[in-house]
């Protein structure tokens, strides 16, 4: 019995490492080898690398690491330059946004003009990141789904960093750099504009999160309780379906009397993914914007009691 | 309607766990088994119980109706039921019906002769929720610390329950469950995109293999965890993120009874930096 659940990989074969499918790659922009970690090939595959560098790799990698020293300098100035106030500290250090008085000026460097200059080199990262998830699918003659999803993700961020602040006149609007500041904003923000638990797309968002949670929980379980038939090579299984299929998809009919097909249920995971950070970015969007107050909006509405 | 083309041959009879072949059978598409009788008589009786309790209070507004537990001055004690014994009952009916699924599924597996992988995900779920509505209310000496069975009514419960500890976000607990939770989100819409994108080429292309899969995540981040490797992933985050919320939230009031900021008060006091001058906390 134990051994069909396939929680490990108990046998690890090693041979000369994939180099990869070429297509229409330029392989003179992917590293020449590849390493084995016996622990990695424990839990899935064993082979690290190749990786393709190529220009908007490097330069969104290099406005990353950019984006990181510029918040790390900063807290090392707030740390006197002292390595043990830095360790004690980092948590609760904070790259702040410019103060409200600013508007959407861009004022002296110590005083928020550092924060915008980092979240420049954020955002140029991050969309180089984007245009890199492209541009290799298109490469290797595969769909863009993958991107599309991290531009799901893009907005949320575009949204807690730029278009709000944008819309609502200030950079102050905008998210500290810091580990506790930006949990301190979340709990500010949700403070300020009533409880965001009365926002309705704050709360899709939550069922989007912790329905994909449970998505991941019963597909991966599925597959995995399958493979003893092969059932994890899903994209042979879609195209020909074997008895792994079969008994994966007549697993949840019996059980509630629906099933999805190994195409399907990706697509149920993929958009409970990425309606998690657009539906969350709506109601960010929305607050403070739109609607000042969730819990009087909510009266209004006929969900929450009038008192 | 019920049986798919290639249904016939796998309603074998066999593999229950109790009740031999006395409920053996489907309806529809359902398997029953024991395990569905007692599942269905939960489930039904909870929901009844729900719409009784419903009648008697004051709004038929479905965002407002509220099933709530007993007061916390009843303590562990039995309850009258319009003070929180229809609570009580509906959360035995809860827990019956969830574990009850949780065996039929079991079930279903061994019919079917695959890994028990789902019955015990579920698992990790129906623990996270006996310990949101039983072992925090007992550690903590009364049903009243568990959450009211209502859509807002629940949202009000997490809101005071955190705010009782302050900024709960300093909770580190909740932190690991939040950054589980999260990377879940990430790791599936990586997971379902990637299946997608290389079943769905475009118009005219020919569909990919997993050989293009493993190389776009190489080209990307350098790693490719592997088909198999994948639902290894998922299934370890998500179960990690429903256990995790529950720890977070049981060592609440038990035995971290302060605001969770203050928790971080040990790592400032430690001797190497704790009177150091400077920064924000020196």
């Amino acid at each position: 019995m134990a051994e069909y659940q396939n929680i490990f990989t108990q046998f690890q074969v090693a041979s000369a490492p994939e180099m990869g499918m070429v297509e229409d790659v330029d392989i003179g922009n992917r590293t020449k080898s590849a390493s084995y970690s016996k622990l990695a090939g424990w839990f899935g595959n064993a082979q690290l690398g190749p990786i393709y560098l190529g220009t908007f790799g490097v330069i969104s990698l290099a406005c990353g690491a950019i984006w990181f020293m510029i918040i790390g300098l900063w807290f090392w100035r707030v740390a006197g330059y002292n390595p043990a106030v830095f360790i004690r500290d980092l948590f609760w250090m904070s790259l702040e946004p410019p103060a409200p008085e600013w508007g959407l000026r861009i004022p002296p460097m110590d005083q928020g003009g550092l924060f915008l200059v980092a979240g420049f080199f954020f955002l140029v990262s991050l969309w180089t990141w984007w245009l890199r998830i492209y541009l290799r699918a298109e490469a290797l003659g595969m769909g863009k789904h993958v991107a599309w999803a991290f531009a799901a993700a893009l907005w949320l961020v575009m949204v807690l960093g730029l278009i709000r602040p944008v819309l609502m006149g200030s950079w102050s609007e905008a998210v500290p750099y810091g580990i506790f500041p930006h949990l301190d904003w979340t709990n500010l923000f949700s403070l300020t504009y009533g409880n965001l638990f009365y926002n309705p797309f704050h709360a899709l968002s939550i069922v989007f999160l912790y329905g994909s949670a449970l998505l991941f929980a019963m597909h991966g379980a599925t597959i995995l309780s399958v493979t003893r038939m092969g059932g994890d090579r899903e994209l042979e299984q879609i195209i020909d379906r074997g008895t792994a299929s079969e008994r994966a998809a007549l697993f949840w009919r019996w059980t509630m009397g629906f099933n999805a097909t190994m195409e399907g249920i990706h697509r149920w995971a993929w958009w409970f993914a990425i309606l998690v950070p657009i539906t969350g970015g709506i109601g960010i969007l929305l607050t403070g914007t739109v609607v000042d107050n969730w819990y009087v909006w909510a009266q209004d509405h006929g969900y929450a009691p009038l008192n | 309607m019920a049986l798919l083309s290639f249904e016939r041959k796998y309603r074998v009879p066999g593999g229950t766990l109790l009740g031999g072949n006395l409920f053996d059978f489907w309806v529809g598409p359902f398997y029953v088994g024991l395990f569905g009788v007692t599942t269905v008589f939960f489930a039904v009786l909870g929901t009844l119980l729900i719409f009784y309790g419903a009648a008697m209070g004051p709004t038929w507004n479905p965002w407002l109706i509220s099933i709530d537990p007993p007061d916390v001055t009843m303590g562990l004690a039995f309850a009258p039921l319009m003070k929180g014994g229809l609570w009580q009952i509906i959360t035995g009916c809860a827990i019956g019906a969830f574990v009850s699924w949780a065996l039929r599924e079991v079930e279903i597996c061994r019919k079917l002769g695959i890994g028990l992988h789902v019955p015990v995900a579920f698992g990790v779920a129906i623990f996270a929720y006996v310990t949101l509505v039983v072992i925090r209310p007992i550690l903590m000496g009364a049903w009243g610390y568990a959450f009211p069975y209502g859509i807002f009514s629940h949202l009000d419960w997490v809101s005071n329950t955190g705010y009782t500890y302050g900024n709960f976000h300093y909770n580190p607990v909740h932190m690991v469950a939040v950054t589980f939770f999260f990377t879940n989100v990430l790791a599936l819409s990586l997971h379902g995109g990637l299946i997608l994108s290389a079943a769905n080429p475009g118009k005219g292309k020919v569909m990919k293999t997993p050989d293009h899969e493993d190389t776009f995540f190489r080209d990307i981040i350098g790693y490719s965890v592997g088909t198999l490797g994948i639902h290894r992933l998922g299934l370890l985050l998500a179960l990690n993120a429903g256990f995790w919320s529950a720890i977070c939230i049981v060592i609440s009031g038990t035995i971290w009874f302060d605001q969770w900021v203050d928790w971080w008060n040990w790592w400032l006091n430690l001797p190497i930096f704790a009177n150091v001058h400077g920064g924000i906390n020196g």
